[in-house]
């Protein structure tokens, strides 16, 4: 199990603010097909990855990372603060 | 070092007039504010979402890399989220150095950073709907130069 948390217009999109996943999956990448192939919401945040960050337990990664130990996904667009 | 997230509003002018205290070889400090600008004329407020424990950690880090890069003496960002109107003051850094170069360069550093590398996201609304903020090319940019 892991949580999944989406921030700004991927929480919007999406829905909800936070889930918990039930995934075998191997990357952040595997990650996003699976969720991406769950419903059309999904797809639509998940559309463009390239305009999307992803942090592993709080901190900023790659699409390409490990999921494995890993027990907080975040997926938010650029950030915008300041 | 101090960083705090917080949706209460702070007084510019205590944090300043509290700040870079600690001990005498502190010869400069810099200050900046950040605040709610409406370009449209049309903005009612501006929310700021941010990643609680993500962003404590995020502007932690950014504020130990200027303190070693610069040997600061002293280091504080405030920064707001929730529902902020125009005029607003959004965040502030401060910075204490021996010298101006060092207290200018280290709040320019974090400011940068904290563009784009501390979890924030604003979105405007405005009379006519509402819109997140787009991540802009040259604050990605502006990181190269550190």
């Amino acid at each position: 199990m892991i949580d999944v948390l989406y921030f700004a217009w991927v929480r919007e999109r999406i829905g909800l603010p936070k889930e918990r996943v039930e995934t075998n999956a191997l990357t952040v990448a595997d990650l996003v097909a699976e969720l991406t192939a769950r419903e059309d919401r999904y797809a639509a945040a998940f559309a463009d990855v390239s305009a999307l960050r992803v942090a592993l337990d709080q901190e900023l990664a790659d699409f390409s990372a490990p999921l494995k130990g890993i027990r907080e996904v975040a997926f938010f667009p650029p950030m915008t603060g300041g | 070092m101090p960083v705090r997230v917080q949706a209460e509003p702070f007084d510019f002018g205590k944090e300043c007039a509290g700040f870079g205290q600690g001990g005498s070889s502190t010869g400069a400090v810099v200050a900046f504010l950040g605040r709610v600008r409406d370009d449209s004329g049309s903005l009612v407020r501006m929310e700021i979402e941010h990643y609680p424990g993500m962003t404590e950690k995020a502007i932690g880090a950014i504020a130990a890399e200027a303190s070693r890069r610069w040997c600061l003496n002293d280091v504080l960002v405030v920064h707001r989220h929730g529902k902020l109107t125009p005029g607003e003051a959004i965040m502030m850094v401060a910075t204490a150095a021996r010298h101006r170069v060092a207290a200018f360069e280290a709040a320019e550093f974090l400011m940068d950073y904290l563009k784009s590398r501390a979890p924030f996201w604003k979105k405007e609304i405005a009379a006519d709907g509402a819109a997140w903020v787009s991540a802009i090319a040259e604050d990605e940019q502006a990181l190269d130069r550190w």
